[in-house]
């Protein structure tokens, strides 16, 4: 008899959050383009007509040119710029995924737990974070770079390692915050365990702002790894991203500007997109803070 | 008389509060709750009046161990639960659930209704299969009068009143023998309280609960308890039968109390007693009587004996009042 009686789905805090978003039309763009770009850079590779680690010795430092298959020009040992682009934000955006899934996971576990648990153990586990912050990050990076030798591998973890202390600063003084209120009370009077209220309780309810600062992150992130690139601490040849592409363009750009035109000019796109999206993504979490 | 399910004896919470900054600080205790006896027999309502900052939330959380209480036993069916470990303790709580003033504040916002109400099935009987659950869940909520089809909806498209049912099919969905009401209406509309009220008496009436139910709502705990408690500052003022407490109140802090309940008629002349100053901190209490520094009776006996509590009439009336048969009248 019950079955017979229609249910009616109830729309949760996230699917009001994305109604929001979808309504945004400066946060919905950059989504796209972020598509795009992303899109571009998976396919893009294989479509374009010259692969990426080609030396043209005919074509070199060439102006943007369609007839020879060009589109962005070439660099200095006549490498087609485009396809190379391509590659520099394929590596970028790796980069910023792996940072922002490592930063993600320990951060808001580790958070959680040091913010809900609270007292020492609170006390024990912010301290490492506190002195994990006060290592110089580019002198950690040097570091592993001299020991390990140059490997992109060490740098998503290099940059997921630090990502990760200001992830868990946030998630914790969420989860400070969510401890207090009422639900948890309830949630321990129904006889949860503290695992179970973490990760049933705490951790859903703190996703919000952290959304919000995985969005932030993600372009930070790639800047950090093009300022690494640029100085030489990168990825390494033939493979490129985007902060190498600037560093070479750069030392050419009074004579072949576009080398550094292209490239600075899909960064700053990139990075653009996602802070919009950022802001648009905090904008419809919490509507009141605007 | 039915048998006792709850006795409260002595039951302390006692807070550590620091006093000043840095080294010339100290560390008080702010006697939330101090030396407070009672019990409650099954299928009884108590209610537990009193001031805001009197102890009452806090003694119906350190009974459920929600805090833990700093002295005092809490005998559950003669089991002390005071004592009990952590593991223990939840095994308890199948017994004993909680409804929260604050109807939309106790329910997760990133949860169901469903999965609201489930969770101390979920916890507390894991063995039940799915289906099974999902039964309990749907009877639990048709007896608070939510709709079934409502089971996937979140707390954020309810009223105050639903969330408050919501709550409250939480409790029941377990078949506690006893709910503690920490001001379940408080923060309800008085049309949507009165349903409110109506349903708990319904459903201790249809699954023999014992409720303890804290309130400063005079009007709704004369309607629903059988036995009222008085707090003052962390202590009994007052402890007699619903009937007893409203026609003939013993402790000066008892009638001021009532006598402030509006009288919703016009014509009737209305002389509240009004109590001199402020409620005292609670981390320097008064000595003797907490009640003395707003008591028109108080007297130096008052500020040096603390008055314990003592048999009115073989009805069970209890007062702390040195003075109480001089002011009878």
């Amino acid at each position: 008899m019950t079955a017979a009686v229609e249910q009616v789905a109830g729309r949760s805090l996230w699917q009001d959050a994305q109604h929001r978003l979808r309504r945004n039309r400066a946060a919905v763009i950059a989504l796209m383009l972020i598509i795009g770009i992303t899109a571009l850079s998976i396919v893009g590779p294989w479509a374009a007509p010259h692969p990426y680690d080609t030396l043209n010795y005919d074509f070199i430092a060439i102006a943007p040119n369609l007839a020879h298959g060009f589109f962005l020009g070439t660099d200095a040992v006549g490498r087609d710029l485009f396809v190379r682009i391509l590659y520099g934000v394929r590596i970028s955006l790796m980069v910023a995924l792996a940072a922002t899934t490592v930063s993600l996971t320990i951060g808001i576990v580790y958070g959680a737990v040091a913010g809900y648990v609270g007292g020492r153990l609170d006390e024990a586990m912010m301290r490492v974070v506190d002195v994990l912050y006060s290592l110089p990050f580019m002198f950690f990076v040097i570091i592993l770079m001299v020991v390990f030798g140059r490997n992109i591998i060490l740098m998503f973890l290099a940059l997921g390692a630090v990502e990760w202390l200001t992830m868990a600063r946030i998630v914790r003084g969420q989860a400070m915050s969510l401890k207090n209120r009422e639900f948890i009370e309830a949630a321990i009077a129904a006889g949860a365990r503290t695992p179970t209220i973490i990760r049933r309780h705490i951790i859903p309810n703190l996703l919000g702002p952290v959304v919000v600062y995985v969005t932030l992150t993600i372009p930070q992130v790639i800047l950090v790894e093009s300022f690494l690139s640029f100085l030489g601490l990168g990825v390494q040849e033939p493979l490129t991203s985007l902060g190498v592409l600037i560093s070479e363009g750069a030392d050419e750009m009074e004579t072949a500007p576009w080398m550094l035109i292209f490239p600075a000019a899909t960064l700053a796109v990139l990075l653009f997109s996602f802070n919009f999206l950022g802001d648009g993504v905090r904008d419809a979490l919490d509507p009141k803070d605007r | 008389m039915s048998e006792t399910i709850l006795r409260v004896e002595d039951m302390k919470v006692h807070f550590p509060v620091r006093v000043g900054a840095g080294w010339g600080g100290k560390t008080l205790p702010l006697k939330a709750v101090d030396g407070v006896s009672f019990l409650l027999r099954r299928g009884e309502t108590l209610g537990i009046v009193g001031e805001s900052g009197c102890g009452k939330s806090t003694l119906g959380r350190a009974i459920l161990r929600l805090i833990d209480p700093t002295a005092g036993q809490v005998a559950w069916l003669g089991e002390d639960l005071a004592s009990l470990d952590k593991a223990a303790m939840r095994q308890k709580r199948r017994q004993m659930q909680i409804i929260f003033q604050d109807p939309l504040a106790s329910l997760d916002p990133r949860l169901t209704i469903g999965e609201i109400i489930a969770e101390p099935l979920r916890e507390l009987e894991p063995t039940l299969k799915r289906a099974e659950r999902r039964a309990r869940v749907e009877d639990a909520m048709a007896r608070v009068g939510l709709l079934p089809q409502m089971i996937n909806r979140y707390p954020h498209e309810f009223s105050g009143g639903q969330c408050q049912r919501i709550g409250i099919a939480r409790a029941i969905v377990v078949r506690p023998a006893l709910i503690i009401c920490d001001e379940p209406v408080s923060a309800l509309d008085v049309s949507v309280q009165a349903q409110v009220v109506n349903l708990l008496m319904d459903l201790q009436r249809d699954l023999g609960l014992s409720l303890l139910f804290i309130s400063h709502d005079l009007s709704v705990v004369r309607h629903i308890c059988h036995r009222v408690l008085v707090l003052y500052l962390g202590r009994v003022m007052e402890l007699a039968s619903s009937r007893a407490l409203f026609d003939q109140p013993r402790h000066p802090y008892t009638k001021a109390l009532i006598s402030a309940v509006p009288i919703p008629d016009p014509e009737v002349a209305h002389r509240p007693i009004l109590l001199e100053g402020d409620l005292p901190s609670p981390l320097a209490p008064p000595s003797g009587c907490v009640f003395r520094t707003r008591c028109r009776y108080a007297t130096d006996k008052c500020a040096q004996i603390r008055p314990a509590l003592e048999d009115v009439d073989a009805g069970g009336h209890q007062v702390s009042c040195h003075h109480w048969k001089e002011i009878a009248s």
